[in-house]
């Protein structure tokens, strides 16, 4: 059925953003209370249009310039896309809520909220998206939305670089997005998913082609899901107010980038060399990303890491040819990732901003719901059998098993590495004895934000089930490899675990010291040093030639030149009678030549 | 209505020249102006396209020789353009201690030499009208510009005089390159002639060039674009907001008009050098653009940029790249205009644009923050700007020409760089907003006011206009349709 819905669903954060941008700028209160509005009302319309099962919306025309291009700004309702815009609503609308009380006091309340709305308006039209220029659109709109948000206080230098490092950095990804989709255009002659999925026979003959253009697209995803090498954004986005992690960073911007995979997938799965690849760049980050995490000691530094790790695992799922179980992991991920930033933002909130793990402690007594709550987030994602991040992740070690030996054994240990770091946030953090003024002076945040979180630990709970996930996605296929892979995967888990109990149980400092982890394998370093060397020398070397040569040479020279031309011939000015009579002679006489000999 | 269109600018300047108080007769001229130009864009007729609104009054029998005025949808997306310029150069000028009758009498030329081009269908007066702008802007550069400014109103006078010269010796080949009982001023008759082979190749490929040369000077093409920075550094806001924005495009204008159309084969023959030279203006000035420590230069560099996309679209000749170009061209204008004119605000301000003095100013000046990031992220082609349209459609019309499987040709490469063009832009763009407005503010700065009520009513104008543009493109291209569809040079 034909149903207006859809749009409303799109465009009531759009609304609300307009509104606190014209008309309630100077009352963040009203701000506030719009925004949460809009995102009610849109996850309410989303729950309609999953239960109506409704499939079509009208469509309107963004650019027509007939039947040689013509861009439709279209809505796609499929179950997936039906399913996602649930999870994005609900998830944005626990978070919207958290943010009342998280921003409570801050300056710049309705500046946030009118982020908080855009962005949401962006990502429901990168779910809805039927056709590759429509989510580009939004895939930059969302890159938009990110830069304001991380920038929120952007008084401060390191939010204003983090801010413009995202964007720049998502920005070569859509360097790359667009070139992939310039080539789909141009070999299909088609931008609607449905049409260029269609077309793929197209493709037959040019491999090469193919390659070249999934791989292009799959830079976009690279850049938005933070894959790497275009990773380097994401744990400087922390700069952010913590709710803005939760959402942006952790469920749904990132999140994006394994969406749009899957809603390629006719395209990426069609070349098998594009797989390999994708496969291993996501088995790469997801390891590099454990490795660095287990030296952070900023709470949401390693959450950052933890996420560019889980995004791993979804990447190397769509490059093992299996959408399912990435939009599973997906699915789980969002709900226990945004679980565990809030509850590291209700730890941050009441510590009056403290982020470092061992200036904290023994919070179990002290935020109470916090530390439960985390503590179901924690076990999810490490894989605690019976949690949803158990059933999830399972899904993809048995793909990779399946399919490469040596991707499974960097999944397997990676596993170990989620379990060793989570496991010394939560040691260090709740256990043990409060490490400093800030903590002695813990409580538990108002309601506003500890009901976010008891609400999201029921899908990181029981969201793995087939009874609850079956109802919103195509459920990985059930064939187990035996017990093989379960009981690898949670010993694995375990050694994690007790490794890390027994390190840092009742410890004060850090006692590893692995200089490689903790300063991130010196990437954001290598990027500075190649872009200074690069971009930077040509640049200047390009306006040294500007303006000397360019400009000085050429330009003044010719004016120079002229000038001197000028001088020159004045000479022939003398002001004496005899010498112009000379001249004029010569001039007759070679007049006379010229006439009557040529 | 042309008739009013091109006369109103001119006569409201007589009228300031004759002692109207200056500032009111300037803003009513424009705001006249303005108006009209939109009556006329919404009352073209699609359906019949071609040109309208034609008015004639013949002046040499002998030479076919007449002023000929008439609009199509090119034309008109580029009269509204350089009207609401006009209206909100006018607007933005502060108060002028010395001849402030001269001041805006010279700013209302200028619109009216981009305005009379941009209306007229006779060469001659196509050509008189852009020359009509060249001494206002000499005299608004020299007289009321601010650091070089007697050697820059030098230079860039010489500089396009020149290139005019180059561009109506190609006018002139191009009126003598048709048989002489057909030969006339009027563009409608040579178009006709064009269509039915009327000038040869070789001749095309002569005049082309020459067009070439001349319009490319005029536009800052790669390598004759160094008059442009300095020119734009030591303007007066207002008038580099004209210059940018509005008469810079009389040059893409005229290859849209005059070289596509009536030379498509000298057109396709030197296209490789046109990609040549729009790559030196992208990939070039962009990395010379991220080396600048001024915002003045850094934003007259990243217009002769930009200038670079435009060109792709033309090079590409087929009806997405020219409705592209046309669409960029219009989104640009609005873009670089509000750019120099908060630029313009920041120095009155503050007396300096070097970005390392500047910081922190998002906080003190929060209205003019805003509008300078809507700027910024329509200057670097953000979705639901109307730059991005105007890119996209240039990005898909330059891809698609030449293109088969056997790998990248000219197009293709060139379209790729063009890509990687969008991501310096957002480098130097957004480091550029991060040293102005983001971080700590210096003490000096605290007390500084932000845009008064009464500018942000410009400024609201022209981010609402690029907002409806990017939002509904279709706007813009129904108008520029019939114009573009007819078969440019087939590709």
């Amino acid at each position: 059925m034909i149903s207006p819905l859809p749009w409303i669903v799109l465009l009531l954060p759009l609304i609300s953003a307009f509104i606190i941008i014209l008309a309630t700028r100077s009352l963040p209160i009203s701000s506030a209370f719009v925004s949460v509005a809009a995102v009610l009302g849109s996850f309410a319309g989303s729950c309609v249009l999953f239960f109506q099962q409704t499939n079509s919306a009208p469509s309107i025309s963004w650019i027509d310039l007939g039947p040689i291009f013509s861009v439709p700004l279209s809505l796609t309702l499929d179950p997936l896309s039906r399913s996602m815009l649930i999870m994005v609503t609900g998830v944005g609308a626990v978070i919207h809520i958290y943010s009342l009380g998280y921003m409570q006091s801050d300056d710049g309340k309705s500046r946030y909220f009118a982020g908080l709305s855009l962005f949401m308006f962006a990502m429901i039209g990168i779910v809805l998206a039927n056709n590759f220029v429509m989510m580009f659109i939004f895939w930059e709109l969302v890159g938009f939305s990110s830069y304001l948000l991380i920038g929120h206080w952007f008084e401060r230098a390191a939010a204003a670089e983090a801010a413009k490092k995202a964007f720049i950095t998502n920005r070569v990804g859509d360097f790359g997005f667009m070139l992939g989709i310039l080539m789909v255009w141009t070999a299909t002659g088609s931008l609607v998913f449905a049409d260029t999925a269609a077309a793929m026979a197209k493709f037959t003959g040019h491999p090469g082609f193919l390659t070249a253009a999934a791989l292009l697209v799959f830079c976009g995803a690279v850049g938005k899901s933070a894959q790497f090498p275009l990773h380097v954004w994401l744990p400087d986005a922390m700069e952010g107010p913590t709710p803005v992690s939760a959402l942006i960073h952790a469920a749904t911007m990132v999140a994006a980038g394994v969406y749009m995979l899957v809603r390629v997938g006719f395209l990426v799965g069609a070349s098998p060399d594009a797989l390999i690849v994708i496969a291993w760049i996501g088995t790469i980050t997801a390891v590099l990303a454990a490795l660095v995490a287990m030296q952070q000691n900023d709470i949401k530094r390693i959450l950052a890491y933890s996420t560019l790790s889980q995004l791993g695992y979804m990447v190397m799922a769509v490059g093992l040819a299996s959408g399912e179980a990435a939009m599973f992991h997906l699915f789980t991920h969002a709900a226990f990732k945004a679980l565990l930033f809030l509850g590291a933002g209700s730890i941050i909130f009441t510590l009056h901003h403290e982020q470092n793990i061992w200036r904290m402690g023994g919070l179990w007594k002290r935020l109470p719901v916090t530390c439960l709550t985390f503590l179901v987030g924690t076990l999810a994602l490490i894989g605690f059998p019976g949690l949803s991040g158990f059933f999830s992740k399972d899904a993809i070690l048995v793909l990779a098993y399946e399919h490469s030996a040596p991707i499974f054994v960097l999944a397997a240990f990676t596993a170990l590495l989620t379990a060793f770091y989570m496991t010394r946030l939560f040691v260090v953090v709740f256990l043990g004895n409060e490490r400093s003024e800030d903590a002695r002076h813990g409580r538990e945040s108002p309601a506003v934000m500890s009901i976010p979180l008891l609400i999201l630990s029921i899908p990181a709970a029981l969201g793995g089930f087939s009874f609850f996930a079956g109802r919103f996605l195509i459920l990985p296929n059930e064939q187990q490899v035996v017990a093989t892979v379960p009981i690898i995967a949670v010993v694995a888990m375990l050694g994690g675990v007790i490794a890390a109990i027994l390190l840092y149980r009742g410890k004060t400092n850090e006692p590893l010291d692995l200089a490689l982890f903790r300063n991130r394998f010196y990437i954001d370093e290598f990027y500075t040093f190649l872009i200074d060397w690069t971009q930077g020398l040509l640049a200047s070397i390009s306006a040294f030639v500007d303006r000397w040569i360019l400009d000085g040479a050429a330009v003044r020279g010719a004016s120079g030149a002229t000038w001197g031309t000028g001088f020159l011939l004045r000479l022939l000015q003398v002001g004496n009678l005899q010498a112009y009579g000379f001249l004029f002679g010569l001039g007759i006489i070679g007049l006379i030549y010229f006439t009557v000999f040529h | 209505m042309l008739l009013f269109i091109v006369f109103a600018p001119l006569i409201t300047a007589l009228f300031v020249l004759l002692g109207a108080p200056a500032r009111m007769t300037a803003l009513l001229g424009s705001v006249a102006t303005t108006v009209v130009t939109l009556i006329a864009f919404f009352r073209y007729d699609i359906a019949q396209g071609g040109f309208q609104f034609v008015s004639a009054w013949p002046i040499s029998e002998g030479w076919r020789l007449q002023f000929l005025l008439g609009a199509d949808g090119l034309s008109l997306v580029m009269l509204f353009l350089a009207a609401l310029v006009l209206l909100c150069a006018v607007w933005f000028t502060p108060p002028v201690e010395k001849s402030e009758r001269l001041f805006y009498a010279c700013l209302l030329f200028i619109a009216s030499g981009a305005i009379g081009a941009f209306a007229s269908l006779d060469l001659f007066f196509f050509y008189a009208f852009h020359e009509l702008a060249l001494i206002p802007t000499f005299l608004l550069i020299g007289i009321w510009g601010s650091g070089n400014r007697f050697a820059a109103a030098w230079k860039v006078t010489i500089y396009l005089a020149l290139g005019s010269f180059v561009l109506l010796l190609g006018l002139i080949l191009l009126y003598r390159s048709v048989p002489a009982d057909l030969r006339s001023f009027d563009l409608r008759q040579l178009q006709a002639v064009a269509a039915s082979g009327g000038i040869s190749a070789h001749a095309q490929n002569q005049i082309f060039f020459l067009l070439l040369i001349g319009f490319g000077v005029l536009v800052s093409l790669f390598p004759f674009h160094t008059w442009a920075p300095e020119a734009y550094a030591s303007a007066p806001a207002p008038a580099a907001m004209l210059h940018a924005g509005v008469l810079k495009k009389f040059g893409l204008y005229g290859l849209l008009r005059i070289g596509l159309p009536l030379l498509p084969e000298g057109a396709r023959h030197w296209s490789w050098l046109l990609i040549l030279l729009l790559l030196g203006n992208i990939i070039y000035v962009g990395l010379v653009t991220l080396a600048q420590k001024r915002l003045d230069w850094m934003l007259g560099y990243s217009s002769v940029m930009h200038m670079g996309y435009i060109f792709l679209g033309i090079a590409s000749a087929n009806l997405l790249g020219t409705s592209g170009a046309a669409l960029l061209m219009f989104a640009h204008g609005l873009s670089i205009a509000l750019l120099f004119a908060l630029a313009g605000e920041i120095r009155r301000r503050t007396g300096t644009l070097v970005l390392s003095d500047l910081g922190g100013l998002g906080k003190i000046m929060p209205f003019a923050g805003f509008a300078f990031g809507i700027a910024t992220f329509a200057t670097i082609g953000l979705p639901g700007f109307a730059n991005f349209a105007g890119e996209v459609l240039i990005f898909f019309g330059a891809f698609k020409t030449g293109a088969d499987w056997r790998g990248f040709h000219i197009f293709q490469i060139a379209t790729l760089l063009a890509l990687w063009g969008v991501v310096i832009s957002a480098v130097y763009m957004l480091r550029a907003y991060r040293s102005i407005f983001m971080g700590e503010s210096a003490a000096r700065w605290r007390a500084l006011p932000d845009l008064s009520r009464t500018l942000r009513l410009p400024v609201v104008l022209l981010v609402t206009t690029t907002l409806i543009v990017g939002f509904f493109p279709n706007t813009a291209l129904r108008v520029l349709r019939p114009t573009f569809s007819r078969p440019v040079a087939a590709k």
